[in-house]
């Protein structure tokens, strides 16, 4: 009898204890696809095969494989394993591990004014209109390549982004000047 | 023209890893030659021995993990690991006990960890440690203090001893210790450690033939010849202070206070000091730059606590000294302690 | 305990942690007075030199320059002028390789100097209490005067401090080895040193100011000793000799025990820190009226004969510098700009000294020694122990070698100040500095990244809305039209009776449902619910290799390209490329700033009307439609009216201009139409078709003024277009005819290349030749396909229509620009007349099954009067032109109709659309009446404008009120 009662008491001072633990230490976590969310490039690109970042966050979150984003590249990948608590696996598709960063550049003399490019745009960053010369907003471009595709005279090239003083990464032995004397 | 290329800084100080290992060395002199005067030449024997299969060792392993071999083999680490080793364990151990110890400490404890630099406990102390609990025999088969033998040891029965176990009279090692007064030499640590268990003070037990003043006999001037090595290792700033200074500060103080609780059970400071590998562990092995903490304040509690473990162990544990176990238990903690000791970064949280 | 302020007036002086003491070798060049060198046969100057952007340019190629006349001027955030640092002319304005570690080139004016060294007319001042605060500031920035010490920050803005001064604190340390720049001058113009220092005493009234000398420059300390003793608020403190105390946060900490908060700036604390260099050229700005146009320079290192400092001309190549004091290079040499400790190795000897070069150091290889080989970290921590930040270095070389960004920053990697100490000290010689740099450059851009991608998610969310929104409308107006209010009986009888007459047509209504569905499969491709990526992927693919393959030409190739024509073509972009961003950088400036002013958009100096000119015209246009776009700025169109006023000097630009503003109306316009709750979710697009037509005429005015390469690669482009139509056409049919178009594309591809590279080639008669021959055979591509198609069923019709209406649209464009060539005209004519078959045929076709095509047909019956207008606003001089854009525009609004036929199948959706594009074309015609009265052909074509807007806008109320 007494040992039922301790024991009862015991359970009820535990069970006190860790709801209040419960809702005093509680972790304020964002959703999980949030988070994959937040890994994600948000180049929209649809390499992945789903309609942009946040649905394949959400089929992440589902269980999909985590190596489907080529933007990202092997640091994606490597950041989702952590997240996700599964092994970091090489890119689906043989894709590079370190993606060279492009944006799009339309070559305007060759551009007819389709509008193809600007419905393509996942993120509005091509201007231009009806049989007006297009072109692409560099800031806002995310190099996905949606609007390639479409174009019905080629003229959208993928550019690798241009190095500058503030991109540069002191990578002293790449230097290549043109030596003069 | 065609100009190189560097990063800055263009400058460099001369020092290099090797020369560190080198000062460390010769640092370690005085005390060797002071242990050979009172040991014998067996612990040179055993250093040479040492010398030649961490070469060896070193080189065997480089050569499989496909690492340059001669140049790092120049950096010396290696080679101060067997000197640490060395002059750790008894000089008239058997060879086998030297070259198990240095395989043990150069190919798992250093280079299985990635090789210099990645290994989390110190070498020396990990190999010392494995042969103790292996070998408890030959490893605490100190031979006592020459003057104590009745006739010094030949050098040839040294070389006989080490390799083949029996002198050229056919006497084993314990045959040889046992000799004079058909009563076993134990160190003075030993001793100290026996009396208390069998109920006689320290001071009844500190009237033995092997002490003197403060110590044991040799074991004290041996001490003090690492110590004078250690003072100059922190000279040359080679080593910082704080580890030396906080290990022995804490020793010191823990041993005085036993003392004053309990005379009759307890050393005193000096005992403490002097004994063992007091010194030896203060300066060379809690020191070792790799297992060591690298934060001021982490190196104050890092010392600090294996001065409490060299006590602790030394009088509540199994065995008498307790440097090496003090010194893997705290090598264990260094990332914990770095971790919390992070120094104040310049314009973080200024104090006015 | 005394006061702060008491304790440093007593001399106490604080200590920072670590430090250490590499040689000085500053005995060799600090026994020499300061040289003057013979004035260099060219000077490069960077337009930007500073912390900040740059000056726009304020003179041309070819000019005629006098000794400090600016050559730049100040605009905007931090931009300081550069002068010309002698007389001369300037012989190229071009990117070459910068004072910078990586040497990227950078935009430079070259300038040959005349030899005279004739001066501007100088103005200096002679008390600067006659000065008002401001005219003072102003000054300093005109000079042009930047941190001298090594940063680069404009003077001007520090001098300019909102905050409270207690402590100005004048940097003589030099602490870096070799450095003697600061020494001597202070040894030689302590006065003038002390004059600046009051001059910014005037400008910030310190409590106190502190000057810190090392205490190996007994001498400067003297001297400056000497030449302050009249001020009792300036105190010259000898600090002791360790690196690196010139830092700007360890003198702070040395001379007044404070610490700059992390992160921070020292005016966060109350203190100032300047250069003496700095001082000086306020001092020479202010009391001589000289602009910043030279300063001093240590050339030193054991491979000088001659190490000294010397009065260097901003400009001045190294080369000249190394020469002039006798350079003996050795094996691998390297000549450092900077310290041994903080230099960076130059890629090469033709590099300008800027305004923050204080010493050129070419080190034989036992003085400083090439570093050797990196070994790991035995976590000595002798790097820390020497940090002066206090940081763990060894800690931080861990992770940035395993590339824990979080890490790093939790450690505080950014408050390393990457002055060496802990690179110096390592015995196991790791290039730790380099380390931090790299992570340091790698953190940044993943930060930069992070934004951009917060950027990207927002404005594809955006977008989603919109799209969603739009579809939702649509839905909803079908809805609506479904679920009307019972009817009364006979209407119900009316509509019973007409079902029964649809349940009868059942039978013939195939190809009305067959419309439908394609309509619908056409809505859901573009809602883009789910896009279908195989095709791309594979597309994805080929582009990629070509990145790699760009990318692995990049990396080995510094010899120029192979071909004349892949480096014409590549200039050409990447001109069309800086004019994007150029308008990006516009656009992005215009919306942050508040009110966007004239003076932002491009600088009228320029009058050559070249083809980059023009396009930047059109890009910026382009960008300011886009801003009209956002929601917030309902003043937008007038602001861009005033530029259209400003810049009413060159024609072509005019018209870009009023182009401009017509497309931002239309764009507001449609954003009305959008918030007035009325269904009309517009296409971004759409309302922009209304306004295009004189742009349109506009543009090739610009562009293509004289340009034939140009035209050529117009034509490419089409043959290109069609050509990739045709692929895709096949593709779609299936199996069999596939290889066949597959082939004609091969077929047809090496002709278009050679269409390309003739491009740029100059004579017109081969290219002519290719591109006419490329045309027929997409013709007779187009053609046969056209027949295939026809056998099977009717969806392809539209896309024929489509196809068909395509390539003489297409061939419009080169009309435009090749008014000339003869056989050019006779394809186009025979294209007309075979649209005009097709359309008909077409019309027969969808005329069988329902009524659509009749409210297509009252609209392409509408549309020829209006389109009359059109032609006579284009240019209205070349004959041959009119003919063909006319065609070309009737043609594009049967095609137009057509697809509304097709749409009016399924929805009246794209009525609402069409409606929309309808109102656009009045709200554009209003501006340009306003903007430009005077030109006549343009008047007409305002006018007819006007009238067929009218005309649209009636027919759309009556569709508004029909339905209801």
């Amino acid at each position: 009898m007494y040992a039922l009662i301790a024991l009862g008491s015991l359970a009820l001072i535990f069970g006190i204890i860790l709801g209040y633990a419960a809702v005093k230490y509680r972790v304020e976590s964002s959703p999980i696809v949030e988070q994959v969310d937040a890994i994600l490039p948000q180049t929209q690109c649809g390499q992945c095969g789903y309609p942009g970042c946040r649905p394949y966050a959400e089929a992440i979150a589902n269980g999909d494989e985590i190596n489907k984003c080529p933007p990202g590249g092997d640091a994606t990948v490597k950041k989702l394993a952590d997240l996700m608590g599964v092994d970091a696996k090489p890119l689906a598709g043989g894709e590079e591990a370190e993606p060279i960063k492009t944006v799009a550049y339309i070559r305007e003399d060759e551009c007819i004014g389709c509008t193809k490019c600007i419905q393509a745009c996942p993120v509005d960053a091509i201007v231009g209109a009806t049989r007006q010369m297009h072109t692409v907003i560099d800031d806002e471009c995310t190099g996905c390549d949606l609007c390639v595709e479409p174009c019905p005279v080629d003229c959208i090239d993928m550019l690798p982004v241009e190095q500058t003083k503030q991109t540069w990464k002191w990578q002293l032995n790449a230097i290549s000047v043109t030596q003069i004397d | 023209m065609k100009l190189t290329m560097a990063s800055s800084p263009h400058n460099h100080s001369q020092k290099s890893v090797s020369t560190l290992m080198i000062t460390v060395m010769c640092a370690c002199i005085p005390g060797i030659l002071t242990q050979a005067y009172f040991f014998g030449f067996g612990v040179l024997i055993q250093l040479i021995i040492a010398l030649v299969t961490a070469t060896l060792v070193e080189a065997v392993i480089l050569k499989l993990r496909n690492k340059p071999i001669l140049s790092t083999l120049n950096d010396g680490s290696a080679w101060l690991t067997a000197v640490l080793l060395a002059i750790s364990i008894p000089p008239l151990a058997p060879w086998w006990i030297t070259v198990i110890g240095i395989v043990f400490a150069i190919g798992m404890v250093k280079q299985l960890y990635g090789g210099l630099g990645f290994n989390i406990f110190n070498p020396a102390m990990g190999a010392y440690v494995l042969l103790l609990i292996s070998f408890p025999v030959q490893m605490t088969s100190w031979i006592p203090v020459e003057q104590l033998l009745g006739a010094p040891i030949a050098l040839t029965d040294q070389f006989s001893l080490i390799f083949t176990h029996t002198n050229s009279a056919g006497l084993t090692l314990d045959n040889v210790r046992t000799s004079i007064d058909g009563t076993t030499m134990a160190t003075p640590l030993d001793a100290v450690k026996t009396a208390v268990s069998q109920s006689f003070t320290v001071s009844e037990a500190m009237k033995g033939a092997q002490f003197s003043d403060y110590a044991g006999i040799g074991w004290q001037w041996v001490n003090v010849a690492y110590l004078l090595g250690g003072i100059y290792l922190i000279k040359t700033k080679v080593i910082n202070w704080h580890i030396p200074v906080s290990l022995i500060a804490t020793l010191a103080i823990c041993s005085a206070i036993g003392y004053i609780v309990s005379p009759g059970t307890q050393a005193g400071s000096m005992f403490h000091l002097f004994s063992g590998a007091t010194m030896l562990g203060a300066f060379f092995i809690a020191t070792d730059p790799v297992s060591a903490c690298t934060t001021n304040k982490g190196r104050l509690i890092f010392g600090a606590a294996i001065g409490l473990l060299i006590y602790l162990i030394r009088h509540f544990g199994g065995y008498p000294d307790a440097v090496a176990f003090a010194v893997l238990l705290m090598n264990m903690a260094v990332p914990l302690i770095e971790h919390y000791t992070q120094p104040r970064t310049y314009g973080h949280g200024a104090k006015k | 305990m005394d006061t702060l302020l008491e304790q440093i007036e007593l001399g106490t002086l604080w200590q920072f942690p670590g430090g250490i003491h590499p040689p000085q070798q500053k005995t060799l060049s600090n026994d020499k007075p300061i040289a003057r060198l013979a004035l260099p046969s060219k000077l490069v100057l960077p337009l930007k030199q500073h912390i900040g952007a740059n000056g726009q340019l304020i003179v041309n190629k070819g000019q005629h320059v006098l000794k400090g006349q600016a050559l730049t001027q100040p605009s905007g955030n931090w931009s300081l002028p550069i002068h010309a640092p002698t007389s001369g002319e300037i012989t190229d304005i071009a990117p070459m390789p910068s004072a910078h570690p990586s040497a990227l080139p950078e935009l430079s004016i070259i300038l040959t100097p005349d030899g005279k060294d004739t001066w501007t007319e100088l103005t200096p001042v002679t008390s600067i209490e006659q000065l008002s605060h401001q005219a003072l500031i102003d000054l300093i920035h005109n000079a042009g005067i930047a941190g001298m010490g090594g940063a680069g920050f404009p003077t001007y803005i520090k001098a300019d401090s909102q905050r409270p001064v207690e402590f100005l604190i004048v940097n003589g340390v030099e602490c870096e080895p070799y450095i003697t720049a600061d020494d001597m001058l202070m040894r030689e113009h302590a006065e003038q040193i002390v004059q600046g220092i009051e001059i910014m005493q005037h400008l910030l009234t310190p409590t106190i100011t502190l000057i810190g000398i090392e205490d190996n420059k007994p001498e400067a300390v003297d001297a400056l000793q000497n030449a302050s003793k009249h001020n009792p608020n300036i105190i010259v403190r000898a600090i002791p000799t360790i690196y690196p105390s010139g830092g700007e946060k360890q003198l702070i900490k040395v001379l007044t025990s404070q610490e700059v908060p992390s992160g921070g700036i020292p005016a966060d604390i109350g203190v100032l820190v300047q250069n003496v260099g700095t001082l000086f050229a306020v001092s020479e700005a202010v009391f001589k009226g000289k602009p910043l146009i030279e300063r001093v320079v240590t050339v030193t290192g054991s491979t000088i004969t001659d190490a000294r400092n010397v009065w260097a001309l901003i400009g001045t190549e190294i080369k000249h510098l190394l020469d002039s004091q006798g350079f003996e290079p050795v094996e691998a040499q390297r000549v450092v700009m900077g310290g041994p400790m903080m230099g960076f190795t130059l890629p090469t000897v033709r590099i300008p000294v800027v305004k923050t070069t204080n010493c050129i150091l070419a080190p034989d290889n036992s003085e400083l020694a090439h570093a050797g080989e990196e070994k790991a970290c035995i976590r000595c921590s002798a790097c820390a122990d020497v940090c002066p930040q206090t940081l763990l270095p060894q800690q931080l070389q861990w992770f940035a070698k395993g590339k824990e960004y979080d890490k790093l920053e939790s450690y505080n990697l950014f408050d390393c100040i990457e002055c060496g100490a802990c690179s110096y000290v390592c015995p196991s010689e790791i290039p730790l500095v380099q380390y931090y740099r790299v992570a340091k450059a790698e953190i940044r851009e993943q930060k930069i990244e992070q934004i951009n991608a917060e950027r990207a998610k927002v404005r594809f969310e955006a977008r989603k809305a919109r799209l969603e929104q739009e579809q939702e409308e649509r839905k909803n107006r079908h809805s609506r039209t479904s679920s009307r209010p019972a009817k009364p009986a006979a209407e119900k009888a009316k509509v019973a009776d007409a079902l029964s007459r649809v349940t009868q047509k059942q039978g013939e209504k195939s190809a009305v449902q067959a419309a439908i569905e394609r309509a619908k499969a056409k809505k859901m491709a573009d809602g883009s619910v789910q896009p279908d990526n195989s095709e791309m992927m594979q597309e994805r693919e080929k582009r990629k290799e070509q990145a790699r393959q760009y990318k692995a030409q990049k990396q080995h190739d510094d010899t120029p390209n192979d071909s004349k024509s892949a480096v014409a073509a590549a200039i050409a972009r990447a001109k069309a490329k800086k004019a994007a961003k150029l308008s990006d950088d516009q656009a992005i400036a215009d919306l942050d700033t508040t009110k966007p002013c004239a003076s932002e958009t491009p600088s009228p100096d320029e009058t050559k009307a070249d083809p980059r000119k023009a396009a930047v015209a059109a890009a910026i246009a382009r960008a300011k439609a886009k801003k009209a776009a956002k929601p917030s700025d309902g003043n937008v169109p007038e602001e861009v009216s005033e530029t259209a006023k400003t810049h009413s000097d060159t024609d072509p630009r005019k018209a870009a201009v009023a182009a401009a503003i017509e497309r931002a109306k239309a764009k507001k316009a449609a954003k009305l139409a959008q918030e007035q709750g009325s269904d009309e979710a517009p296409h971004v697009n759409n309302p922009e078709s209304g306004s295009k037509p004189e742009l349109d005429t506009a543009d090739p005015v610009n562009t293509e003024a004289d340009a034939d390469p140009r035209k050529a690669a117009v034509a490419a482009a089409i043959a290109r277009a069609k050509a990739k139509k045709a692929a895709k056409l096949a593709q779609e049919q299936g199996s069999d005819e596939a290889p066949i178009a597959n082939n004609a594309e091969s077929g047809s591809k090496p002709e278009l290349d050679t269409a390309d590279s003739v491009n740029t080639e100059a004579d017109a008669d081969p290219r002519k030749a290719a591109v006419a021959a490329a045309i027929a055979r997409a013709k007779a591509k187009k053609a046969a396909k056209l027949a295939q198609e026809q056998g099977s069923d009717e969806a392809p019709i539209a896309n024929n229509a489509e196809s068909g209406s395509k390539p003489e649209l297409d061939t419009a464009d080169p009309v435009t620009t090749e008014a000339d060539a003869d056989p050019r005209k006779a394809a186009v004519a025979a294209a007309i007349a075979r649209a005009k078959a097709k359309k008909a045929a077409k019309l027969a076709q969808e005329q069988g099954h329902d009524e659509a095509p009749l409210a297509n047909n009252a609209e392409s019956g509408s549309k020829p009067e209006l389109d009359t207008g059109d032609p006579v606003s284009t240019e209205a001089d070349v004959d041959p032109r009119k003919a063909a854009v006319a065609a070309a525009i009737a043609r594009a609004k049967a095609k137009k109709a057509a697809k509304l036929a097709q749409e009016q199948g399924s929805d009246e959706a794209p009525l609402a659309n069409n409606a929309e594009s309808v109102s656009k074309p009045e709200l554009d015609t209003g501006d340009p009446v306003s903007t430009e009265a005077n030109v006549d052909p343009r008047k007409a074509a305002v006018a007819a404008a006007i009238a067929r807007a009218k005309a649209k806008k009636k027919r759309k109320e009556q569709e508004g009120n029909d339905p209801s």
